[in-house]
């Protein structure tokens, strides 16, 4: 079995506050995998355990088959595409939308160089996939929530990552904006096959092409597997502490 | 008229106004975009700091005052890191810290402390040929840095922890950034003095910031206004016999007011109704 990530016992706390408690978890190449929870459950303290962000206290992360440590972790995350949760961004900042996306690449292009007319060409393509050629020449600080949140995708596709974390991107979208982010994220899975690990507390914002997931509570996994197995009302209800009943699937996802 | 530039302190005071306002220029785009003003006020305090103690223990002032200024900027990014908060917070530590270290040795040091002084007011009138080469040098290192890392530095004003997830290293790029406004602000000090170093900081880029979206566009306008601040403020100075760090601030909060009225970026579209 080829894993892109296996997570072993990891531990992460903030002073008093302990955001994951001895998790372990393994991710095959090329599956989604939706991470499900309510608020403060640890969610986006996993995705930061895999790309390095987040202070590890114990346990081992290996991502391609390497243990994570200070020395090789710049270069892991070069092929690790991340789009955090809404980032607020000064309306007057000097930044074109082009140069946000071409940011992605600065990463693999390295230090003291320029990018080149293939970088360039590689930006222009994932402009165009991702919908915002339009809004090249715009400064970032005048989009929408819903563009942004698309030059923030087509910013870590840019990275032409080999894992893709997506911090729950349809949120704070309204709803065609959301039913278009699924889309969007459903085809790049379809077309490219990379390893995708999505993170949502709204079951109806999964795609359908998701298979597999994981419900983490106060920084604990209680239940991992295939979603048809594990979103049952009885765990959902346990995971939220509220009655929730397992969604259902329609043409886009999954509907609660 | 034209006979002042015969004068060589003259000469040198022009020279240093290009160079030491470019420099501040620059430098202060990133001090704007990284929202961290108050570098300026807390390196030159950490000069001051410096010289007193310099003057304290019989060594060269303007040696210590380097010392302590390039010791606290170094500082300023692993206490922020450290303490997990805003580096505006390390900053207002390391003022606190140097501010009452001046203090200490002011209230040590016996006779005159002219010389440390000088550190906190500046005359661009009275600077040396070695000042030109120290401000020169500064000036050169922030030149190259900005030209070979420019698209880093722009991923880190954008968003430090982006910069970072696309494989940037980012944390020493950023201490990197930090250490030369520090070092821009020591060897400006004798220009316009510690105190007002900081609108020389601020003014420029934040002139620039209210005029364009374009970053490369901001470095250029900001530099220009900084030279423009300090050359203005100079001839003022020298033809109404007052000082010349004064006039330098107002002139660059003068560029900053015009700068704000004229801001496409405050431009508001009007919606009409139509009468049908």
């Amino acid at each position: 079995m080829i894993w892109d990530i296996e997570i072993e016992k990891a531990t992460i706390s903030y002073r008093e506050h302990i955001a994951l408690k001895n998790v372990s978890l393994n991710v095959k190449k090329g599956s989604f995998i939706a991470v499900v929870g309510p608020n403060g459950a640890g969610k986006t303290t996993l995705l930061t355990l895999i790309n390095g962000l987040g202070r590890l206290r114990s346990g081992v992360v290996r991502i391609f088959n390497t243990r994570i440590n200070k020395n090789n972790i710049s270069r892991i995350r070069k092929e690790i595409g991340y789009v955090p949760q809404h980032i607020i961004i000064d309306p007057r900042m000097p930044i074109s939308v082009y140069d946000v996306v071409m940011l992605g690449r600065y990463g693999k292009i390295g230090l003291f160089r320029r990018p080149d007319k293939r970088d360039r060409k590689f930006v222009d393509k994932v402009c165009e996939r991702v919908g915002i050629n339009h809004l090249r020449k715009k400064p970032i600080g005048h989009l929408s929530g819903g563009e942004q949140q698309k030059v923030s995708l087509a910013r870590a596709l840019a990275q032409d990552p080999r894992i893709l974390l997506l911090d729950e991107p349809t949120a704070n979208l309204d709803p065609r904006a959301q039913n278009d982010m699924v889309n969007l994220i459903e085809q790049i899975y379809t077309k490219e096959k990379i390893t995708i690990v999505f993170v949502t507390h709204l079951l109806s914002h999964l795609p359908h092409v998701c298979s597999d997931a994981i419900l983490l509570k106060e920084g604990k996994i209680i239940a991992s597997g295939m979603i048809s197995e594990i979103f049952t009302e009885k765990r959902l209800s346990e995971l939220y502490d509220y009655k929730i009943m397992p969604p259902h699937m329609n043409r886009v996802g999954y509907n609660v | 008229m034209f006979e002042i530039f015969q004068y060589h302190f003259i000469q040198r005071a022009i020279v240093a106004s290009i160079i030491g306002g470019a420099t501040c220029g620059l430098v202060g785009v990133w001090v704007i975009m990284m929202r961290i003003p108050f570098v300026g006020v807390a390196m030159s305090h950490a000069a001051f700091a410096g010289a007193i103690f310099g003057l304290l223990l019989h060594i060269n002032p303007l040696l210590m005052a380097i010392i302590f200024c390039l010791a606290s900027t170094a500082l300023v990014g692993p206490i922020a890191d450290r303490g997990d908060f805003d580096p505006n917070i390390s900053i207002g530590i390391i003022f606190s810290l140097v501010l009452g270290i001046a203090f200490l040795g002011m209230g040590m040091i016996q006779g005159p402390k002219t010389e440390a002084l000088n550190f906190i007011w500046g005359n661009i009138l009275i600077i040396s040929s070695q000042d030109l080469l120290f401000l020169l040098g500064v000036a050169v290192i922030v030149v190259i840095f900005l030209v070979l890392l420019y698209k880093e530095i722009q991923a880190i004003l954008f968003n430090r922890e982006l910069a970072r997830a696309a494989g940037i290293p980012e944390t020493l790029l950023f201490y990197c950034l930090l250490f030369l406004c520090g070092a821009t602000v020591t060897f400006n000090l004798n220009i316009i003095g510690g105190l007002l170093i900081f609108s020389l900081i601020v003014n420029p880029p934040s002139a620039a910031y209210q005029l364009t979206y374009n970053l490369k566009t901001m470095y250029v306008l900001s530099a220009i206004f900084g030279v423009s601040s300090c050359l203005m403020g100079l001839f003022f100075s020298y033809i109404f016999n007052i000082p010349s760090g004064a006039v330098i601030i107002i002139v660059s909060s003068l560029i900053f007011g015009i700068s704000l009225v004229f801001s496409p970026k405050r431009r508001v579209k009007k919606y009409e109704v139509s009468k049908t």
